[in-house]
């Protein structure tokens, strides 16, 4: 591990002037940062620690769930509005890591988490665009499997490995974000940038900018929604491919619809033409065929990602069913 | 306890980035004091300053469950945690489990179902498992199985680390807390 300054503050303000300056990073739960900075991946000069910043914490309100960024994922999962009104985001919790992990990392860094590409984490791999821009990727070349068919190409195949992201792009979550220059909210949707032409690219945050609360939107009460999470093991392990499905269905109708694909995108993926189809359209298997259909449209795929096409398709299928069958 | 001040940042520098950090953190009960290199993490700090070698280093990349200690009761992996971020944090390891020179109810329940071959994750199992016992999570042994898959057993000990958990969790679950 590269040395480093270690800083610590109890202070929003103190944070951001502290991380102001090129090299400088933040430190919460450490689950990314501290085994991608033993793997020499990341190098930050100064380092951080925002854990005691006052960021932690559930409010509701009467339409939203405003979760502070450094709640950890226990903490969230444990939280009663999110048992009771978001199934879909207490499951894509308790489904991710280990109970150790989930009580280290937390909601800003889970939505921050690097990918497991295992070339990216691997600095004995010289061809690696996100790491080394222009450096081209050995993922597209090499043996894949954990790595994404959806906004890719084939300058990077690097999956987005949350779980809870899935979740809450498909809810339209907002993020609340601080700067030394002032304060933004972006959604969810809009802050991860696909690999396209600059994988290093990831997200919209700007340097020494602070996620401070994420903001979920609650469904309406006749809302029901699930996550499923298909994978290589049972328990402790990322998803091959996962559906974050959020249905209301009257009548045997599909009035509004809501999907999240994860395990396949390079970002967490919405599904937007998916619920296109769905919206008026009845509950039924073929609907959820035809949505699953318009979810998978623009794969692109190496040998070693083709099964994934058809698998999300099955998924997505399989949850909607699930969902479907809580509506009546 | 003194109160923790605004910035806490380097004694004295070693190389150009590189910060030595003093860390007062109570382990095991005790209050001690980590005088190290801003790189050094709790598991690290654990073995090789404060000679507590019952956490042990597996992965070191927070894969196995091995270096499992409680941070303020709660189970976390000391690979994944800087030791200055333990700054007045109350951290349990296997050492501290036994009480008036008794092993603790989970320690001696993995002896007596032989829940373990080379021994090497126990440390990490026993800890996981106390802490599993105190979250209320060791209802069913699908429950224990589920929340207990953060700690790897490369000699497949699994059926006895159940066994032995279930046994705690149905004679005296609520004492069995640390």
């Amino acid at each position: 591990m590269r040395a480093f300054e270690y800083v610590s503050t109890s202070e929003v303000e103190d944070a951001l002037a502290a991380s102001e300056r090129a090299g400088a990073a933040y430190l919460a739960g450490g689950t990314t940062q501290v085994d991608l900075m033993k793997d020499g991946i990341l190098t930050p000069e100064r380092l951080v620690d925002i854990t005691r910043l006052p960021l932690r914490g559930v409010l509701g309100t009467g339409s939203s769930l405003h979760v502070g960024a450094l709640t950890t994922m226990e903490e969230l999962a444990a939280d009663p509005l999110v048992k009771h009104r978001l199934p879909v985001v207490r499951e894509a919790l308790v489904l991710g890591a280990s109970v150790q992990l989930r009580n280290m990392a937390t909601i800003g860094g889970n939505l921050l988490q690097r990918t497991r590409c295992r070339y990216f984490r691997d600095p004995a791999v010289a061809a690696c665009n996100k790491r080394a821009p222009g450096s081209g990727c050995a993922a597209v070349t090499g043996p894949a499997r954990m790595h994404a068919v959806l906004g890719v190409s084939e300058r990077c195949i690097a999956l987005h490995a949350s779980d809870l992201a899935v979740a809450l792009v498909a809810l339209d979550a907002l993020v609340h974000l601080q700067s030394a220059r002032g304060t933004r909210t972006v959604p969810l949707t809009e802050f991860y940038l696909e690999a396209g032409t600059s994988p290093d690219l990831e997200t919209v945050l700007a340097h020494g900018e602070l996620i401070t609360s994420v903001e979920i939107p609650l469904p309406a009460k006749t809302t029901r929604s699930g996550y499923l999470k298909v994978r290589d093991r049972v328990s402790y392990e990322f998803a091959l491919v996962s559906v974050a499905a959020a249905l209301e269905i009257t009548d045997g109708v599909v009035r509004t619809a809501r999907i999240g694909l994860g395990g396949v995108g390079s970002k967490p993926w919405r599904a937007r033409a998916a619920e296109e189809v769905l919206r008026g359209a009845p509950a039924t298997v073929s609907s959820y065929r035809e949505a699953a259909d318009a979810a998978v449209t623009g794969a692109w795929t190496v040998p070693g990602t083709a099964f994934k096409v058809e698998l999300a398709e099955r998924a997505v299928v399989r949850q909607l069913q699930t969902v479907a069958e809580m509506s009546r | 306890m003194t109160s923790t001040p605004k910035l806490r940042t380097a004694s004295r520098p070693l190389a150009p980035d590189a910060t030595e950090i003093t860390t007062a953190l109570v382990v095991n009960g005790e209050p001690r004091v980590v005088v190290a290199d801003s790189r050094v993490t709790l598991l690290d700090a654990l073995r090789d300053r404060l000679d507590l070698t019952g956490t042990k280093k597996g992965c070191d990349q927070g894969a196995c469950g091995a270096c499992t200690v409680l941070a303020d009761g709660r189970r976390v992996l000391s690979c994944l945690t800087l030791v200055a971020q333990c700054e007045g944090r109350e951290v349990t390891t296997v050492e501290g489990l036994a009480r008036d020179g008794r092993p603790h109810p989970m320690q001696e329940a993995f002896v007596r179902h032989d829940a373990f071959q080379c021994g090497y994750c126990t440390p990490g199992q026993i800890m996981s498992a106390v802490a599993l016992l105190a979250e209320g999570r060791a209802k069913t042994d699908e429950d224990i199985r589920e929340f207990m898959s953060g700690n790897l057993c490369r000699c497949a000990a699994y059926p006895n680390i159940v066994a032995a958990i279930r046994e705690v969790a149905d004679t005296g679950g609520t004492d069995a807390r640390v």
